[in-house]
């Protein structure tokens, strides 16, 4: 029994109260209280303690109880007086009852952070159902053991909750949760390093749920915003925003482009300031606006002989020049610079115990920008003065401002300003840039960082021999929505064989050629149709017009429509043909010597051949996948080559291997496809079974991604046209094609059926 | 035959600001009938400039908008049934060519390029038009001068002129005026104040800037030219650039969205 004796008797009571022996408690019981007091009601501490006394007893060691005894007032404070204690007992008591005990701890060290975001009851219960469904799903399943294994991703998602409910609304967090527990249930070290925020998934995923406006979002606006209001047309470098927690990044730009952060929340100013919200849009086009500012008219000055203060100093003057400058240009400018530029209040820092540098410095900036500053510092008054008036005739210049910044640093300096207590209240400015342009030293100073490997760059060149991959999203029907940048799909040039092969084929097809002809030469562009009984036309139509005239003699009613018009009818179709080259081709066809891979080989062969006496513009291209991370897309012949040897050689070339990985083999064709000026557009899918991958278990995820990739060409105008191979393709086919398919089951007849296809298709 | 010349006749002087040399070397080529072409973007003053050149030379001014649809009959000319059998009727080009009139082919890569090789024999040394269907072969009056545009920027390369036609003019190129010299314009065409159409021709440079990024065509000086009427008729300037200057050229919501804002950071 401890033999701490409280002075005071309510102390005893409450330290009777909570029943407990560690000693750990008792070390800070007194100072816990004391908090305790000063945030908790009456009412509430009884229930405080006995919700701690029940912590104790839990059997998980002293922790537990002595994070709640800590954090709670924390909680209260940040939720008020709505009772939230009873619904995170429960929850509480639900993890004791599950093998997830250890989750325990972290869960109650978190919760003020998280309590603090979350702001009502309401939206902590929306969390704690979110992490109760986390726990139901990730228990127990793993590798089909007997459920006593914990949920790997639990403790974790605790210990991450307060940095992602910073970034993401619940929602986000409900998703990113979401996807973590579908996509991971399987494997416990993936698990956690998904839900530690470890893995790039969960980072993307994370990236895409957040909220603000994201960069990759207005990324085109941004750029348009560059070329038309400042003729610039400066690469935009995002830099990522969402786990540097301690040091934000500053916006700067050198030689490789302008950085900025990924993602902009709407601000809102704070209510004494000029009213409106400045949108994300608005602020992202405010931080170029001002890197433009530096581009055009700011010099670089040497800055070996100035003190940090005397840059400083410098660095806000001539962000004020630059920002009227452009105000100049785009007035309207001036009220989004207003509504982000902090105003610090007139006397807020006390000279006499902190460095008021940094206040002084930011109201000065306010002062040069807003007209109606309405400080009465008179030291800053005639600065202002001095900048509108250097900047009344023309946009003075880097060098001057220096000048002016140097003398206000002489005057306005003070003992004070050397102190280790800064004022940073209302003094940053985040839509200015680090203005690491604007200095240059002549000596390197160790301040930075000066190391730069020569080689380095000469490295980089020497990896840089293929394409980079391309990233595409995939779709998954479980939660309606794409993984983001899912399957990387490598691109080259299909390698090369004998083209006589080919030549071969099409002599062994020669009759089938013949009768193609035939139907070819029908379907040829007619380059003029006479158009005849024209009110209004080129020509007299001499026939009609005897006829009128004899009925008009007549003295019947005779026909107008005595003219004929010519007009040219054209075919306006550009084709990608898509084969699919997995391993499955490789098997013989029933009844026959010839596999699969050759009988298309012909099919496609005779079918180039059409086309190419058609003149339509068309591509091949032959796909295969070893999991999402390299589906390999392989180009045959391109838009602009016509049926020549090369081609010939390539398909010659054509081999099976690997698997089908459909949907973004797709996606990548309709990227070609989309970019041709053709009024028609049709993509030919010829492959031989259903979409699937070594690295994908649910067989529905493939054909649902297929079928997804299926409408979103569907909305970009172009035609999807399966030619299925496999005679149990009914199973699947329709659902990813709707009605947009053949299934050919006698394979034999392919190199026929596939031209006749087309044209029928084209007709 | 007897037509009226003087309907063609341009009668008021059409207000043109030159850029360059352009009026003494067009009164050069029309001095030795030389067949000439303009080109540049549209609305940057070439169908003015041939206006104001007809109005300044005193000849009359035939203009034929080209399209797509037009035929060779639709230049030359075509024969109407009549009570007692048929008729012809000449054509534009036809009769420009009787009456000495200079004939002014607007967009002529609009017309498809089978049609324009009946401008051919008219434009080199022989100076004639043969009207086959009709069995005559007209000599040109000698005040007859053909003159061509077409914008080279926007159209397919489908849409190009035949090597052999271009070769038959001499060409003058022509693109937006600077903005001091479009801001006189502004005021000049519409009696707007200078510093308001010096901000509109700002406008316009910023959608300048995005051709080819997907603008096909900047915002024309016309276009300019509506807004400041817009403007001078009370209309808020902000709303008169929407819809004189960004409506009409994008559909594209990103750059509408972009012009917009240099509006309203504009005339804030």
């Amino acid at each position: 029994m401890t033999e701490t004796e409280y002075q005071h008797p309510l102390m005893k009571a409450y330290w009777a109260q909570l029943d407990t022996r560690f000693k750990q408690v008792e070390n800070v019981f007194e100072d816990v209280m004391a908090e305790a007091l000063a945030v908790l009601s009456r009412e509430e501490l009884p229930h405080y303690l006995e919700a701690a006394r029940l912590l104790g007893k839990l059997g998980r060691g002293v922790e537990p109880m002595l994070v709640f005894l800590e954090e709670w007032p924390g909680v209260v404070s940040a939720l008020g007086k709505e009772a939230t204690l009873p619904d995170v007992m429960a929850f509480v008591m639900k993890m004791q009852k599950s093998p997830n005990g250890k989750a325990i701890a972290p869960f109650i060290q978190t919760l003020a952070p998280v309590a603090r975001r979350l702001h009502t009851r309401e939206q902590l219960q929306h969390y704690l159902q979110i992490a109760a469904d986390l726990m139901a799903r990730t228990t127990g399943s793993i590798h089909g053991h007997h459920t006593t294994f914990p949920s790997p991703g639990l403790p974790l998602f605790f210990e991450q909750a307060p940095r992602l409910l910073d970034q993401l609304s619940l929602a986000g967090v409900k998703n990113w949760v979401e996807y973590g527990i579908r996509n991971y249930p399987n494997h416990p070290e993936r698990q956690e390093e998904y839900f530690a925020l470890k893995s790039a998934d969960s980072r993307a995923v994370m990236q895409r749920e957040r909220h603000g406006v994201l960069f990759v979002d207005v990324e085109r606006k941004l750029d348009l915003y560059l070329r038309g209001l400042w003729a610039d047309a400066e690469q935009l470098v995002p830099y990522s925003t969402a786990f540097d927690e301690i040091r934000k990044p500053i916006p700067y730009y050198d030689k490789l482009g302008m950085r900025i952060p990924d993602v902009y929340d709407d601000f809102t100013p704070a209510p004494t300031r000029t009213p409106g919200v400045i949108s994300g849009l608005d602020r992202y086009r405010a931080t170029l606006a001002h890197m433009v500012g530096h581009r055009r008219w700011t010099t670089a000055q040497i800055a070996d002989n100035w003190s940090p203060f005397q840059r400083m100093a410098v660095e806000f003057f001539e962000d004020c020049r630059v920002e009227t400058l452009l105000c100049r240009d785009y007035p309207g400018l001036r009220r989004i610079f207003l509504a982000l530029h902090p105003q610090p209040v007139e006397g807020a820092c006390d000279p006499e115990t902190t460095s008021c540098l940094r206040h002084r410095l930011a109201m000065l900036s306010r002062a040069l920008l807003d007209p109606e500053h309405g400080y009465r510092d008179a030291l800053l008054n005639e600065f202002v003065g001095r900048f509108h008036a250097a900047l009344a005739d023309g946009p003075a210049s880097s060098p001057a401002m220096a000048e002016l910044a140097l003398s206000y640093v002489a005057r306005s300096r003070r003992p004070s300003d050397q102190f280790a207590k800064v004022w940073f209240d209302d003094t940053v400015i985040d839509y200015r840039d680090d203005n690491r342009h604007m200095w240059q030293f002549i000596e390197d100073s160790d301040d930075e960082d000066f190391f730069d490997d020569p080689d380095k760059s000469k490295k980089k060149e020497a990896e840089v021999q293929a394409l980079p991959p391309r990233h595409y999203p995939e779709w998954d029907y479980h939660s309606q929505t794409y993984r983001p940048d899912w399957v990387s799909l490598y691109e080259h040039l299909h390698p090369k064989g004998r083209g006589s092969d080919i030549d071969r084929l099409l002599q062994k097809h020669d009759a089938l050629a013949k009768r193609l002809k035939r139907i070819l030469d029908l379907l040829k562009p007619q380059d003029k149709v006479r158009i005849r009984y024209q009110e209004e036309g080129s020509e007299l139509d001499l026939d009609v017009a005897i006829r009128s005239l004899i009925d008009f003699k007549g003295g019947a009613t005779p026909d107008p429509r005595i003219n004929m018009n010519h007009r040219t009818s054209g075919r306006n179709i550009a084709v990608s043909l898509l084969l699919d080259l997995s391993e499955s081709l490789n098997e013989k066809v029933a009844g026959s010597e010839q596999t699969i891979l050759e009988l298309s080989q012909e099919a496609v062969t005779l079918l180039a051949w059409a086309v190419e006496r058609l003149g339509d513009p068309f591509a091949i291209a032959g796909f295969h996948s070893n999991t999402r991370h390299d589906v390999r897309f392989m180009h045959i012949k391109g838009y602009g080559e016509g049926f020549s040897d090369d081609v010939k050689s390539r398909l010659a070339a054509m081999e099976a291997g690997w698997s089908t990985r459909m949907g973004a083999a797709l996606r990548h064709a309709a990227h070609y496809l989309k970019a041709r000026p053709a009024d028609k557009k049709l993509l030919l899918v010829l492959t031989d079974g259903q979409p699937a991958d070594v690295d994908t278990q649910d067989e529905r995820l493939l054909i649902e991604d297929t079928r997804r990739a299926v409408r979103e060409l569907d909305e970009q105008g172009i035609f999807t046209y399966c030619i299925n191979l496999d005679p149990k393709a009914d199973e699947y086919v329709s659902d990813i094609f709707g009605r947009q398919y053949t299934v050919i089951d006698n394979i034999q007849r392919l190199p026929e059926k596939l031209p006749e296809l087309f044209l029928a298709l084209t007709k | 035959m007897n037509i009226d010349k003087d309907q063609y006749k341009v009668r008021k002087e059409p207000y043109y600001q030159a850029q360059g040399n352009e009026v003494a070397l067009f009164e050069a080529a029309y001095r030795n009938r030389l067949p000439v072409m303009v080109k540049g973007p549209t609305g940057c003053g070439k169908s003015r400039f041939v206006e104001h050149m007809a109005w300044k030379l005193g000849k009359p001014l035939i203009t034929v908008a080209c399209n797509e649809d037009m035929t060779a009959s639709d230049l030359v000319g075509r024969y109407l049934l009549e009570a007692n059998g048929t008729r012809w009727l000449d054509g534009p080009l036809t009769t420009a060519a009787r009456i000495g009139a200079i004939c002014y082919l607007d967009e002529i890569v609009e017309a498809r390029q089978d049609t324009t090789v009946v401008i051919h024999p008219l434009t080199d040394h022989r100076r004639t038009l043969p009207l086959d269907k009709k069995g005559e072969l007209i000599e040109a009056h000698p005040d007859f001068q053909l003159v061509i545009s077409y914008n080279p920027g926007y159209q397919s390369l489908l849409k190009d002129l035949k090597q052999s036609t271009k070769q038959r003019f001499t060409a003058f190129d022509f693109d937006y005026p600077d903005a001091a010299l479009e801001t006189t314009i502004l005021a000049r065409e519409t009696g707007l104040d200078e510093a308001l159409a010096g901000k509109l021709v700002k406008i316009g440079q910023t959608a300048r800037n995005l051709k080819g990024h997907g603008l096909d065509e900047g915002i024309s000086t016309r276009l300019l030219v509506y807004a400041a009427t817009l403007i001078k008729d009370g209309v808020n300037p902000v709303e008169a650039c929407q819809m004189s200057l960004v409506r009409p050229i994008t559909d594209d919501a990103d750059i509408r969205e972009t012009l917009d804002h240099a509006i309203d950071t504009t005339f804030a």
